[in-house]
């Protein structure tokens, strides 16, 4: 036994090398024909075409996406005339702006939500407050510490920019004249900051009315600029369609061991598909996951809060300014109430994850490291009841999810994303 | 157990019978159940659905079919909607109703959305006059 123990040793070093070794190099296994199911679900390949927007009549117009392509990066819109939805929203960074919360004027509520792929989604918002793309455009724009203009000054830009007058009556009809200034202040809207609330009082029904039209307007060009934004297919897309043609060279060619084995966690035993699923791997429902409340800060209530405000929005698609002649809204009027929603935030799409830290509703998780740490953990949440369990994943396993997760970046599919150099608007 | 062929053919045939007729008595055996056989064994409950194939993410409508189990169609019931993945313990994302009696034992369901693959089921609470009783049918998305 004593000769031959160098030998056992040797054994024993060897195969726990190549126990370490071996899973980087080892092909995973084949995808089974359920997998290939999930596989092809998440793939741009089952992304159906944009959903109408039945409360936006120029939602699809092409001339409405290059009028609020120009109003998207337009500063003026602002009190300071320094802030635009690009500031926040910018474009180099996938329309976000890599900063816990948003900073404008002052500091938003929560992180800023990445808009590529938002066209798909029923709400807005982490906690949902806004049911349509053009009733959201409308809350920064008077929010004083976002872009903290009003709307009668925004009406005002319209009237006066030659550019956006003209596209502004090719899409919606004759803008009012707003010279007279007994009738028309400077600055006016409804619990605006300063003066321009009782100034908006002051100013005749029919007038706020009139002024309310443009600026609703203003929000469904930017709408449907919006809607070009769309995620183009990336390295994971290329991956399914590798798989589905049954061509293990391409496979073995698009992914290492690594991201394949992340991509069977995903699909698996990690639990993802529950709330990131389908081709934009989101559900775009609200789920509480239990993140901590940022520091210093109580809970955010989130959908819970979200759901009542949204009911109560005088833009949503009830309301008077939807275009939706018939009124049917399914998800307002069939929304779900419940405990569920206490601490419950709307889920991100993961093909916006490139350059998009930190993560969650108010940036609480800096790294995707640390995302994924956090599901693997489960801890209990401080409000409501986080809807994940432990995982009991391993370090290496945490860490081939991760890998797999970087494969879905892919550049923002938009022809005109990013430049703000629309056609004809051009300063 | 008899190791003649012949007694053992006829035991196995029983077998199969027996099986088979358990299994029309229990329809919620089925992997995925177009309808469904209230509590009471009184009702049957089936169901087509506007989205075909059934998809996540999409809200929908259904058209429930009430009838007894004699096939006559049940008019003037009261439904309500809920349910649930049950291997996830988590209920639906919106809360469908019964927003119109189409006739014929047909009501329209609408509002429903699945948003994760799954095992689903959608119960369906029943009252008939003073009958109040419940189905619960089962799909997988």
């Amino acid at each position: 036994m004593r000769r031959h123990w160098p030998a056992a040793l040797a054994v024993l070093v060897l195969a726990a090398v190549a126990a370490w070794w071996l899973p980087s190099v080892v092909p995973p296994a084949p995808w089974s024909s359920a997998e290939l199911a999930l596989l092809r679900a998440l793939s741009l390949v089952s992304l159906p075409s944009v959903p109408p927007d039945p409360t936006n009549a120029v939602a699809d117009d092409p001339r409405a996406a290059a009028f609020g392509e120009a109003l998207f990066f337009d500063t003026r819109l602002s009190a300071n005339g320094e802030v635009a939805c690009a500031t926040c929203h910018q474009p180099e960074r996938r329309f976000t702006d890599g900063l816990p919360k948003g900073r404008a004027i002052g500091t938003s509520a929560r992180n800023t939500h990445s808009i590529v792929g938002s066209a798909y989604s029923p709400w807005f918002y982490w906690d949902g407050r806004k049911d349509s793309l053009w009733s959201q455009a409308l809350s920064p724009l008077e929010d004083p510490n976002e872009q903290g203009s009003d709307r009668m000054a925004v009406a005002r830009l319209v009237a006066r920019d030659r550019a956006y007058r003209d596209a502004y009556t090719a899409l919606f009809g004759a803008l009012p004249d707003f010279s007279d200034a007994h009738r028309f202040p400077v600055s006016a809207a409804p619990l605006g900051a300063g003066t321009a609330d009782s100034a908006w009082h002051a100013m005749a029904p029919a007038d706020r009315e009139s002024v309310t039209r443009v600026f609703v307007d203003v929000g469904k060009a930017i709408a449907a600029y919006e809607r070009t934004l769309l995620p183009s297919p990336s390295r994971f897309d290329r991956y399914v369609d590798a798989v589905l043609a049954g061509d293990a060279r391409a496979q073995a060619e698009l992914f290492t061991a690594s991201e394949a084995r992340g991509l069977r966690l995903f699909i698996g035993e990690a639990g993802c598909l529950q709330c990131h699923n389908g081709p934009l791997l989101t559900n775009n429902e609200f789920h509480n996951t239990g993140i901590l409340s940022y520091p210093g800060e109580v809970p955010d209530q989130g959908r819970i809060d979200g759901l009542r405000t949204v009911r109560r929005d005088p833009f949503n698609c009830l309301g008077e300014y939807s275009d939706d002649a018939g009124r049917v809204c399914p998800e307002l009027a069939f929304a779900r109430d419940g405990v569920e929603l206490i601490g419950a935030m709307r889920t991100p799409s993961l093909r916006n994850l490139d350059g998009t830290a930190p993560y969650m509703h108010k940036g609480q998780l800096s790294t995707l490291a640390e995302v994924l740490d956090h599901y693997n953990r489960a801890p209990l949440a401080m409000i409501g009841h986080n809807e994940t369990k432990p995982l009991g994943l391993s370090r290496r396993e945490l860490g081939q999810l991760e890998d797999f997760l970087e494969t879905l970046a892919a550049p923002v599919a938009a022809p005109s994303a990013g430049d703000g150099a629309a056609v004809g608007f051009g300063r | 157990m008899s190791s003649k062929p012949r007694d053992g053919d006829a035991g196995r045939a029983r077998i199969v019978v027996v099986l088979a007729l358990a299994m029309a008595q229990w329809p919620a055996l089925a992997a995925d159940d177009a309808y469904c056989t209230s509590a009471s064994g009184r009702y049957r409950v089936s169901y087509t659905s506007e989205l075909e194939p059934l998809a996540i993410n999409r809200i929908h409508s259904w058209v429930l079919h009430v009838e007894s189990v004699d096939g006559d169609p049940v008019t003037g019931a009261a439904i309500e909607i809920g349910g649930g993945m049950p291997e996830h313990d988590h209920g639906l994302a919106t809360s469908p109703r019964a927003t119109e009696e189409l006739g014929g034992g047909d009501y329209l369901i609408e509002g429903l959305r699945f948003h994760m693959p799954g095992r689903w089921e959608i119960v369906v609470d029943l009252r008939v006059g003073a009958d109040r009783d419940r189905c619960t049918l089962s799909l997988a998305l």
